[in-house]
């Protein structure tokens, strides 16, 4: 079946326009973090699943192996997912203050309470 | 010995230098780290500068592993110019820094502040400086990250709103940029960008590679603020710490738009996207609106910070005005402008700085009067609000008139137009701000109380930077030669 040998980019593809809608529909900002996290994780499935080869090992010589599967990529996105920890992790220290200084975490409310300073963003 | 080390410690310094500051949490001491190693970079810049200037492309294989395996550091034209331009600022602005921050963030905080300037100047060095696809995603979160904390330690809550909206869009943003890398990584096997350009060039585009360009430019635009995707750019400049936003004006949508160049014209330059898809008049049409729509609101703006933040929106446009059209002249228009903005923006935004320091945040009704209270200051105002607008003998006039030289080689009349008449907007904010602080006499509003004198630093570095407008708008042998250097480098790319 053609359409479950893409199966992990079909769900990246789902995951990246659902983590958008959440990140642009939501007003709760922890909401939109959630939705941020979603969407980023996406990414790591896109990058994995070309990694993959079924039977293929670490790219180490040894006599009875003949296929390899090619290691950058899981590094890469290592990297990547500790970018992601530390975007989220900022993201929610910004949302701790935020709910300190205006005791709401609702986007419209937040605009509403500073309407006279900044009205036409 | 060492000057074969230059690109790796253009990175390095302000990276160790990051961590320092924490150690000492003195706020006077974390300062002069900044001081010392943002001067170091920049003097390792010029080092650099000199080097290509002589050797031409320096090649450096990061721990000796030779690319494209290996993390290759690249510097041609292109990026030995922004990488001046950037460290310049960094440097500049550090040595302003310290009365300002004095006023605006708790002194406890200063060391934070002081790290993530540090790490901010590391991330945007080192998106210019590196030829690694992966190693340009991993700096650009590195300065995004810390730029958010700059942005967040304004004073005002607005400013935590801000940095909140900026990491949200910001992240989208390096996200896209992350999955256009990704792709082209799938379709080429290689992440070195000189090879990604040459394998590049051997096959036919097809979806994934169009798709990857498509993640790309709609990422790199979100990061450079390019007309639809603006919408973080203002609150952020407006309300973050003065000094934070003169740094951030500067440099930050600068390292973006060579992110741009750089994509567009080298990596997929032999693919010859210019004239095969049309990147190029989507470029021409948000830029074009950019200039209107940005200039357009700067006017209705009550705080000047914001006014001029939407005014940068509107100036970016005509940087990527002269990247849509792959010419030598518009190119040379294009990074000229880049350079001219940077140090205009730069200027305006320390002179309000110190405004904000005398008056706190500035609005409009705060500074009526301001030409009597702060003659000097506002003088300078006036002087950098001319090169905003492009009046001749000022830095503006050049880059505009480079870009009305290219415009008119195509023959666009209409386009030569359409640039002189939102020059005609910048006027009238520029005038807003004329007005309001030499002509409104009103003795009861005039409330402004002078705290006290304007520090030494502070008025040195201003100086330094509005005699620079001044400066490039009469000797452009380093300004646009070099630009135009980095042009032809450019192109040449496309034709190989």
């Amino acid at each position: 079946m053609d359409l479950f040998d893409n199966i992990n980019y079909w769900i990246a593809m789902f995951q990246i326009v659902m983590g958008l809608f959440i990140v642009i529909a939501s007003e709760n900002l922890i909401k939109t973090l959630v939705g941020l996290g979603i969407f980023q994780s996406a990414v790591y499935i896109i990058y994995i699943s070309p990694a993959k080869i079924f039977g293929g090992t670490a790219p180490i010589f040894v006599s009875n192996q003949e296929v390899y599967a090619n290691p950058l990529p899981h590094v890469l996105i290592l990297t990547a997912i500790v970018v992601g920890v530390a975007t989220i992790a900022l993201g929610l220290a910004l949302v701790v203050r935020i709910y300190e200084a205006y005791g709401t975490l609702e986007e419209d409310k937040i605009q509403d309470i500073d309407l006279g300073a900044n009205n036409d963003a | 010995m060492l000057s074969s080390q230059l690109p790796a410690l253009q990175v390095v310094i302000p990276l160790v230098a990051a961590p320092i500051c924490v150690f000492f949490r003195n706020p006077r001491i974390a300062w002069l780290i900044a001081l010392i190693a943002s001067s170091l970079t920049f003097m390792v810049s010029i080092g650099l500068f000199l080097q290509v200037q002589q050797l031409g492309v320096i090649s450096y294989e990061m721990g000796n592993w030779s690319p494209p395996w290996g993390i290759e550091y690249r510097v041609d034209n292109v990026n030995a110019y922004i990488l001046l331009i950037v460290s310049s600022i960094g440097a500049l602005v550090t040595a302003y820094a310290y009365p300002s921050l004095k006023r605006e963030i708790d002194t406890n905080r200063h060391y934070l502040f002081w790290t993530s300037y540090l790490l901010c100047l590391t991330g945007l060095l080192g998106v210019t400086i590196t030829g690694d696809a992966f190693n340009i995603f991993v700096f650009l979160e590195i300065s995004s990250l810390s730029t958010y904390v700059l942005i967040a330690l304004g004073k005002s809550r607005l400013a935590l709103y801000a940095a909140f909206r900026y990491l949200i869009l910001g992240t989208i943003g390096a996200t896209f940029i992350v999955i256009g890398i990704g792709l082209l990584y799938l379709m080429t096997g290689t992440l070195n960008l000189y090879d990604l350009a040459s394998r590049l060039g051997d096959m036919d585009l097809a979806q994934p590679q169009l798709a990857a360009l498509a993640f790309l430019t709609v990422g790199i635009s979100l990061k450079l603020a390019l007309f639809p995707l603006h919408l973080w750019l203002p609150n952020a400049y407006a309300f973050a710490p003065s000094v934070a936003t003169s740094f951030l004006a500067a440099t930050a949508t600068k390292v973006a738009v060579y992110l741009l160049l750089r994509f567009a014209y080298d990596v997929f330059g032999k693919s010859q996207i210019f004239s095969e898809l049309p990147l190029g008049e989507v470029l021409l049409v948000l830029s074009i609106v950019a200039m209107f729509v940005a200039s357009t609101v700067a006017i209705y703006q009550d705080d000047v910070k914001r006014m001029f933040a939407y005014s940068s929106v509107a100036q970016i446009g005509y940087i990527t005005l002269g990247a849509s059209f792959a010419s030598q002249t518009a190119l040379t228009a294009s990074i000229v402008h880049l350079f001219n903005h940077a140090i205009t923006k730069g200027a305006i935004f320390l002179l309000l700085g110190i405004v904000a320091f005398q008056i706190g945040q500035p609005t409009f009704t705060k500074i009526k009067g301001l030409g009597k209270k702060m003659p000097w200051t506002s003088f300078g105002m006036v002087l950098c609000g001319l090169s905003l607008i492009g009046v001749p003998g000022t830095a503006g006039f050049i880059s505009k008139w480079y870009l009305i030289l290219a415009v008119l080689e195509r023959g666009w009349w209409w386009l030569a137009a359409m640039i002189l008449a939102s020059s005609l907007l910048a006027i009238l904010y520029i005038w807003r701000f004329v007005e309001t602080a030499y002509f409104v006499t009103d003795a009861e509003d005039n409330t402004i109380e002078l705290g006290s004198k304007i520090p030494f630093s502070m008025a040195t570095v201003t100086v330094l930077f509005v005699l620079a407008c001044l400066f490039f708008g009469f000797h452009t042998e380093f300004s646009v030669d070099s630009a135009s250097e980095a042009a032809r480098v450019l192109l040449e790319y496309t034709r190989q």
